[in-house]
Order: structure tokens, then C-alpha cells, then sequence
């Protein structure tokens, strides 16, 4: 049952994917963006990680999504014409297929051990998957925690300076 | 039974479909949309891996990983602005300032 | 207490360095940059004489004084280090002492000059380098002070830089020392290696040279003791340096330079290097019977083949060049029959008496070129066939000029009498001696005598040829001139008795000279059996014969050109071919050219337009076309499109990672 549903969400995620980059008009290529997201939320779900899966939704679907769609239609953007250059499809479908059978190559030939860790399926459901989270991101991770805001900041400071008309 | 390795097969064609499209695309948005699915492949590895081994590490990677997906979506986005306010387009065949 | 003596080359290398940079914009004055010269020369002999005097009272003769360490890689171990020995000690007097009177006489000459500044800075500079060749306790700072009177004789020689033939001269003798230098340096690697690898004695150092020397005596290299091919080298290096048969041209064409500078440089001091090298590595050439016999031949040969040029010249500083090279001649046949202390016995008095004939003759040149210059004229002041009959005029050059001759000639009483005799003595009854090198000794001192009484009857009697616009603007040189004349002329006629041989020391003075340097040549003259061995009656037999063969030199040049002076005329008119030959100097210079100057030039324009324009170039324009192509070819793959440049990150990765698989 469960691996039926597997397949399900992940044809629907591989296919949301072509979309993206398939589509002649970005605004399709976005939505099919968003669609591959909640996939991606459903695996994270699967996988218990649920506080994964809401900060998935919110933070990519939510705010990266809306942000990268109002920027498409601020600009008024129109579908795309056909790429001129049939050599760059070319290389670019060797490429990225020589990717993947690598990729591939190293998932089969792998050998991932055993659990080590103590985030067991019960524990994510008797604590609760947040409070783990948490606990990791203020004791073990505080420090890059910290970098990481201030890393935000700059880039808000950069994203205002870059798009104001006059500094 | 599903294991890690559905996961991450699912994770690695994302990726190449994520390669693909900043390779191929001439709008810029939609580069940068293929560069997300790239790190959004990458974000469900970690965590496949992450529930496999028990081990909260890989999500808060993905932590970070989204962290900077969002630094980068509000840098990249506000550069595509001011782009297209000097060449009133985002098409990438014309950002060519790289050949002198 | 010897360690001050880095003061003795100290003073004249700043006085060098003061007069060099400060010379031309902030002292200007003459005076001041003559006093500094001359006085950072006197300090330097003050000094010497300090040492000297301590030297003589002192038991141990051999002193040596580390400044700081130079070089000191894996075995080797060279230090700015001075050794102070009786031989160095002399050398120190004679240097100084002449080198300060040359220098004061400079005073007067180069009044007047344009670079008069630059010429003080070379002279010190020129000292300073003759002072550390002769300190240096090894032979790396000898070879310092080597290069650089080579590197100051270029400078000095080319001082008058405008005139086309001073700067051939200059490079001449400077291509020509480096000749020399080159056999010095490979006898010097020679000795060094062959110490070390064969008798773990890593040393340059003078003392330990002369302590370990005698374990070379079984050392072979190319079929020969390494011992003779060692110091055949170092010959090589002093026939360079002091002008030897076959690198003897340079010294005559360096008579270019200001007369002072002839005197110091080609007279004094540089050219006797070469005599002071074998001296400082006396046990070496002990060793080495076979180079002992070529020195000694070679000082023969030189000495009579120069002495021949002398005859015909009428330059009359290039009389004294010749006579120069013949002397230094006597000075090698000397060391060449183990006579070491007789050596640089005539390398001493010597340095008087031609230092003086070389600054008289500066005198004359100097009154002359006023005379000519006064009346408007363009005769040639050197020409002695425009001089007679100065005698009259300059006195006092003139007496210290006679007494030179004199004493050049080996008159009785005078100092070249004692230090000729010895040399001939030796070359005579010397274990190493030889009949025929002590047969032609004789006649080239027979030789001496001749041209330079011819010299000096030309120039100072008979009636004046000097054209009569400029004959009575002739007078004699102020007093910084002449008194370096005096005191040279005074040393020429007494300094010679500090070695009064054995056989006609009648009051029992002893020969100082003797006692004073047997620590540094009586240990290899006994350890290899050089000695002289011959009655006392023979010695003095000798002896007259040899001032009587002076006497008829003398003779001859007085009958030739003083009672008969249309005799040389007819002398000439009769063997032209002969004269022609004489007069151009065997026409060495032309051989040279012919042999070594041309083929070098063709070898040069060869490599020139057939190997560097074609080969070299060829190939380095051949490597930018090639790279032009390329270029040309790549540039398509610039496109400035990020794409194309991620498109070829990604398969580039793809690819390694793809070859990583696969192996």
C-alpha cells in the first residue's frame, strides 16, 4: 500500500519537474515548481519529518514561490521563444544524463549502514519532531544558527540595495 | 517496502532535471526556478538519509540549505530587477559582459 | 695584538666610497678630495707600519685576523679573514708606502682634470683591492682583491673614456686578466677539492693550504701530479695578471691611462700580484719541479722578448712598459729557480725604482703637454723624439730619473744592483736552476741596460728637438710632484741594502731581507731541497760579470746616442726588416688578433646570424605563432554566454567523475 503511494507522489514530483522545465511560459514553470514542493512536503512527512515538511511548504512554497511568482509578473514576463542553438540541447541532454548514471551508479553501489542515531520513528512521535529539532538547533547547532541569521540580513540589506533605483 | 534508495533515486532525477533546465533555459527566472528543484533534490537526500540513519543532522542541513535558498532567491531576484531595468530583458544571451 | 688589521684595506675603501659619491656634487674641491685620497692611503700605511714594526719584534710570524664569516656551506668555510706574515707585511709597505706617494703625486698631475673626483675614488678603490688581495687569508678574499685591481685597472686605464683607443685598452686588459683569472680560479677549485676529497682537508685558508700541502705530493690527475697542473693553473692566472708571455699585450696598451696610474698599477703594485701569488703559494710550486721550470722559462723568455720592443719604441712611456714586463720577467725566472725571497726582493726595489722612472716620466709628459699646450701645438708629449736636452730644465727629474736608471741597470750599490744579482745568482747555482734560463737573464739584462740609458739620453740629453715655439715654456714640476720623485729616487738607491748578499758582505750587516721572510719560504725551500750551492768566489765572479755586462749596455747606448747620434739612423736603414719587426712589436698583437680577436668575432656573428637570429629566435617566434594559432583557434569557445562556461563545469565534472566509475 505504502509503496504504491511512493510511486504515486514520486511520478507526480519527476513529472512536476519536467514541467519546469518544459514550459514556455514561467508562470507554468513556477506552479509546476510549487507542485514538485508538495511532493517533496509529502516525502518529508513519510520520512518523519513533519516540522520539515511545514517549514517545506512555508518557507519554499509559501515565500520563495510567491516571491519568485510577484517578480514574473512584475516584470511582465511573456512566454519564452524556442532556444536557438539545437548543439547546447545536445550537450546540455549528455550532460545532464551522464549526472544522473552517475548518480544512479553511486545509490546502487552503495552501501548505506544501519541506524546509529537515536531519532527513532518513536521517539519523532512520543517528543515530538519540533522539540528534537530544537533541542539540535540551540545546543549542538547554535553558532551556525546565528551566522545563518546574520546571513540573512545581509542578503535583505543586498536585495534592497540591488533593486532600489538610486542608492 | 520503501528504502533510502527510492528516495534517492527520486532525488537524483530532480537533480538532472534540475541540470538540464540551467542548462538549456534562456529565462533567467526560470534558471533560477531549476536551481531550487536542484537543491530541493539535494534537501530530500539529506533527509532520506537523515531518517535512515536516525540522525538529525541531515535536516538541519536542510536547515541551512534552505536558509541560503532564501538569501539567494531575494540577492538573485533583486539582480534580475536591476538587470532588466538596464536591458529591459532577463533573456541570458544577452548577459555576454563576460567576453570582455 | 693583531686585530685591527681590517683598518689597513678599511681606509682607503671609504675614501674610495667618500671621494665616489660625495665627490662630484658636495666636496668639488680639489684640494679636499685630493687630502682624503691621499690621506685615507696614508692612514693605511700608518697602520701597516704599526704592524710591521710589531711584526719584527715579535716570535710568531704569522697572524691571522677573522672579521666575519662570508661563506659557510657544508665543508667549506670562508671567512673575511686577513693574514698578516712577513711576505705580507712587505707587500703592505710597499703598497702603501708607494701607493701613498703615487697617490700625493696625483695631487699635481691631475690638476685641473674634469674627473678628478673619479679618479681618486678608482686610485683608493684600486689600492683597497691590491690590499686585500695581499691580506686575504684565503685565497677567496685574494681572489676578491684579484678581480677588483682587474676591475680598477679597466676603470683607471679607460679614464680618459672619450678616447677610442683608452677604452680598447681598458677592455683589452680587462678581457685579458680574466684570462688569467679563469686558470686561477680552476687551480684554486683544483687544490680545494683534491684536499678535501683525497685528505678530508676542506680548507682555502693560506696557513692550512701550507701546512697540509705535502699531502698532494702522491695525488695524480690526467697522468700528472696534481700539484703541476694545480699550479700551472695558478700560473696561468699570474702570467695574466702580471703580464707574462703569452697575455703580456695588455700592459703596454695600458700605458692609455694618466701616468700616475702606469706608475701605481703597472709598475708598483697589480702587476706584482701575480709575483706576490706564487710567493703566498710557494710550497705548491715547491712541490712541482716541472711548473718551477716553466715559471723560470717563461720569466726568461719574457724578459729578453720584451726587452727587444724596448729598443725600437719612441712612446716614452711604452719603453717603460716593456721595461715593465722584461723586470717583472727577472721577478718570475726568480720564482721559477726557488729564489722566492730574491722574488720579491726585485719585486720591491723594483716598485721604487719604476714607480719613480714612471712618475719622472710623468713629470716630462706634464711639462711638456703645457710647453706644447702653452705654444698652440699638437707634437706628441710622449714622443721622446721631441725631448732632449732636458736636463738643463727639470734638474731634479732628471737626477731622480739618471739614479732609476741606474739602479734598473744594476749598478753596483744600487737597490736593483742587489736584487738582479740574487736572481741571477740563484738561476745560476739553484738546485732548480738552469744554464740557459741564467744565460738569457744575463742578456736581457745586458738588454735593460741599453734601452733605458738610450731612454734616457734621448730624453734628457743632447740638443733640445722640442719645436722652439714651446722650448722655453718648459719648467720644471711643482713640488707634490717632485717630492715623490726624491723619496722614490732615495729608496731606489739605498733600498737595496736590506738584502746584501753573503759573499760581499764585508761589515757583517747579514741579509735581513732573508732572515725577515724565512718563516714563510724556508720551510718548502728545505722540505724540496731548493737551495743555491756555489763557493763565494763564484757568487763574485758573477757579480762582476754582470756589471760589466750593464756597463757595456750602458756603453753601447752612450756611444749610439749620445756620440754618435746619426749611428741608430744608420742601424735602422741597414736591418729595416728587423727594426720594422722590433718596432711593431713582433707583430703579437696582430697574431692575436688573427688567431684568437677574429675567430672569436666570426664565432660571435656566427652564433649572432646563424644560431640566435634563426635557432633562438626561430624557436621563440615559432612558440608565440604556435600560441597564436591556438589562441585563434579557442577564442570561438569565449562566448561570454555563463552558460556555455557552466555547461562545460558540468560535463567536465560528469566526465571525472565518469573516469573515477570506470577505474
Amino acid at each position: 500500500m505504502e509503496i504504491i503511494f511512493f510511486y504515486l507522489v514520486a511520478l507526480v514530483a519527476v513529472v512536476s519537474g519536467f514541467l519546469v522545465i518544459r514550459c514556455q511560459s514561467p508562470i507554468n514553470s513556477g506552479l509546476g515548481l510549487v507542485n514538485t514542493f508538495f511532493c517533496l512536503a509529502i516525502f518529508y512527512v513519510m520520512l518523519h519529518a513533519p516540522f520539515m515538511a511545514a517549514v517545506q511548504i512555508m518557507v519554499y512554497a509559501g515565500a520563495i514561490m510567491v516571491l519568485i511568482l510577484f517578480v514574473i509578473m512584475l516584470l511582465n514576463l511573456g512566454a519564452e521563444a524556442r532556444h536557438r542553438y539545437t548543439k547546447g540541447i545536445v550537450w546540455s541532454s549528455i550532460a545532464s544524463l551522464m549526472i544522473l548514471a552517475n548518480v544512479i551508479f553511486f545509490i546502487k553501489r552503495g552501501r548505506v549502514t544501519g541506524a546509529e542515531g537515536d531519532i527513532t520513528a518513536f521517539a519523532v512521535e512520543s517528543f515530538g519532531h519540533t522539540e528534537l529539532i530544537g533541542k539540535a538547533i540551540f545546543t549542538e547547532f547554535l553558532l551556525p544558527f546565528e551566522i545563518a541569521s546574520i546571513l540573512l540580513l545581509v542578503a535583505i540589506v543586498g536585495a534592497v540595495v540591488l533593486a532600489k533605483k538610486e542608492v | 517496502m520503501i528504502s533510502v534508495y527510492h528516495y534517492m533515486t527520486v532525488s537524483a532525477i530532480l537533480f538532472a532535471l534540475g541540470t538540464y533546465g540551467v542548462l538549456t533555459r534562456r529565462n533567467a527566472i526560470v534558471i533560477f526556478m531549476c536551481i531550487e528543484l536542484m537543491l530541493n533534490s539535494v534537501n530530500l537526500t539529506f533527509i532520506a538519509l537523515s531518517s535512515h540513519l536516525q540522525s538529525m543532522d541531515g535536516q538541519i542541513f536542510v536547515m541551512f540549505v534552505m536558509v541560503v535558498a532564501a538569501a539567494e532567491a531575494a540577492v538573485g531576484l533583486a539582480l534580475m530587477i536591476t538587470f532588466y531595468r538596464n536591458r529591459d530583458s532577463i533573456d541570458v544571451d544577452d548577459m555576454n559582459l563576460l567576453k570582455l | 695584538m693583531y686585530d685591527k688589521l681590517w683598518l689597513i684595506p678599511f681606509f682607503p675603501l671609504l675614501g674610495a666610497i667618500i671621494n665616489g659619491l660625495l665627490g662630484k656634487r658636495f666636496i668639488k674641491n680639489e684640494k679636499i678630495i685630493g687630502a682624503i685620497g691621499t690621506g685615507a692611503v696614508f692612514l693605511s700605511f700608518l697602520v701597516s707600519c704599526k704592524y710591521f714594526i710589531q711584526l719584527l719584534g715579535d716570535s710568531v710570524k704569522s697572524h691571522q685576523n677573522i672579521v666575519a664569516s662570508w661563506i659557510s656551506v657544508g665543508n667549506l668555510q670562508v671567512d673575511w679573514g686577513f693574514l698578516l706574515d712577513p711576505l705580507s707585511a712587505l707587500m703592505l709597505m710597499v703598497v702603501c708606502g708607494v701607493g701613498s706617494l703615487i697617490h700625493l703625486y696625483s695631487i699635481g698631475y691631475m690638476h685641473g682634470e674634469e674627473g678628478f673626483y673619479r679618479y681618486f675614488s678608482y686610485l683608493n678603490l684600486f689600492v683597497f683591492s691590491m690590499l686585500m688581495l695581499v691580506l686575504g687569508n684565503n685565497a677567496l678574499v685574494m681572489f676578491v682583491g684579484w678581480e677588483g685591481v682587474g676591475l680598477c685597472s679597466y676603470l683607471l686605464i679607460g679614464y680618459y673614456f672619450e678616447k677610442q683607443s683608452a677604452g680598447d685598452a681598458a677592455k683589452k686588459a680587462f678581457v685579458m686578466n680574466r684570462v688569467g683569472d679563469f686558470g686561477f680560479l680552476l687551480g684554486l677549485f683544483l687544490i680545494y677539492w683534491t684536499l678535501g676529497s683525497n685528505h678530508g682537508v676542506w680548507t682555502i685558508n693560506f696557513v692550512e693550504i701550507t701546512k697540509n700541502a705535502h699531502l698532494l705530493s702522491g695525488d695524480m690527475i690526467l697522468g700528472t701530479g696534481v700539484t703541476t697542473v694545480a699550479t700551472l693553473c695558478f700560473f696561468l692566472g699570474a702570467t695574466g695578471k702580471s703580464a707574462q708571455l703569452p697575455l703580456f699585450t695588455w700592459l703596454p696598451d695600458a700605458m692609455e691611462g694618466p701616468t700616475p696610474v702606469s706608475a701605481l698599477i703597472h709598475a708598483a703594485t697589480m702587476v706584482t700580484a701575480g709575483v706576490y701569488m706564487i710567493g703566498r703559494m710557494n710550497i705548491l710550486f715547491a712541490m712541482s719541479p716541472t711548473t718551477m721550470f716553466v715559471v723560470a722559462l717563461v720569466g726568461a723568455l719574457t724578459a729578453i722578448f720584451a726587452a727587444t720592443i724596448g729598443f725600437a719604441q719612441n712612446d716614452i712611456k711604452r719603453v717603460l712598459a716593456y721595461s715593465t714586463v722584461s723586470q717583472l720577467g727577472f721577478m718570475f725566472v726568480a720564482m721559477g729557480v726557488g729564489a722566492f725571497t730574491a722574488g720579491i726582493f726585485h719585486l720591491m726595489t723594483h716598485a721604487f725604482f719604476k714607480a719613480c722612472l714612471f712618475l719622472g716620466s710623468g713629470s716630462v709628459i706634464h711639462a711638456m703637454h703645457h710647453a706644447l699646450h702653452h705654444a698652440h701645438l699638437d707634437d706628441d708629449a710622449q714622443d721622446m723624439r721631441n725631448m732632449g736636452g732636458l736636463k738643463k730644465k727639470m734638474p731634479i727629474t732628471w737626477a731622480t730619473f739618471g739614479i732609476s736608471c741606474l739602479a734598473i741597470s744594476g749598478l753596483p750599490f744600487f737597490s736593483g744592483f742587489f736584487s738582479k744579482d740574487e736572481i741571477l745568482w740563484w738561476a745560476f747555482s739553484s738546485t732548480r736552476g738552469n744554464m740557459f734560463v741564467w744565460a738569457i737573464a744575463v742578456i736581457a739584462a745586458f738588454m735593460t741596460a741599453f734601452y733605458m740609458f738610450r731612454c734616457l739620453y734621448l730624453t734628457f740629453y743632447g740638443e733640445q728637438k722640442t719645436n722652439p715655439k714651446a722650448k722655453d715654456h718648459i719648467h720644471e714640476s711643482p713640488w707634490v710632484i717632485t717630492l715623490p720623485l726624491v723619496v722614490l729616487a732615495g729608496l731606489a738607491t739605498v733600498g737595496g741594502l736590506i738584502g746584501i748578499p753573503h759573499a760581499i758582505d764585508i761589515a757583517h750587516i747579514g741579509n735581513k731581507l732573508n732572515a725577515f721572510l724565512a718563516p714563510v719560504f724556508q720551510h718548502s725551500q728545505e722540505l724540496y731541497k731548493i737551495e743555491a750551492h756555489g763557493t763565494a768566489s763564484t757568487e763574485i765572479i758573477l757579480m762582476v760579470f754582470s756589471v760589466a755586462v750593464a756597463l757595456a749596455g750602458i756603453f753601447l747606448a752612450y756611444v749610439m746616442y749620445r756620440k754618435n747620434p746619426e749611428l741608430p739612423a744608420k742601424f735602422t736603414a741597414k736591418f729595416s726588416a728587423l727594426h720594422r719587426v722590433v718596432f711593431n712589436k713582433w707583430y703579437v698583437d696582430e697574431i692575436y688578433d688573427a688567431l684568437f680577436v677574429n675567430t672569436t668575432k666570426k664565432l660571435g656573428i656566427f652564433c649572432w646570424k646563424g644560431f640566435d637570429v634563426k635557432v633562438v629566435d626561430g624557436v621563440v617566434n615559432g612558440v608565440a605563432r604556435l600560441f597564436g594559432v591556438i589562441a585563434a583557434t579557442l577564442r570561438h569557445t569565449q562566448t561570454g554566454l555563463f552558460q556555455n562556461y557552466a555547461l562545460t563545469m558540468v560535463l567536465g565534472t560528469a566526465v571525472m567523475v565518469a573516469i573515477f566509475i570506470l577505474n
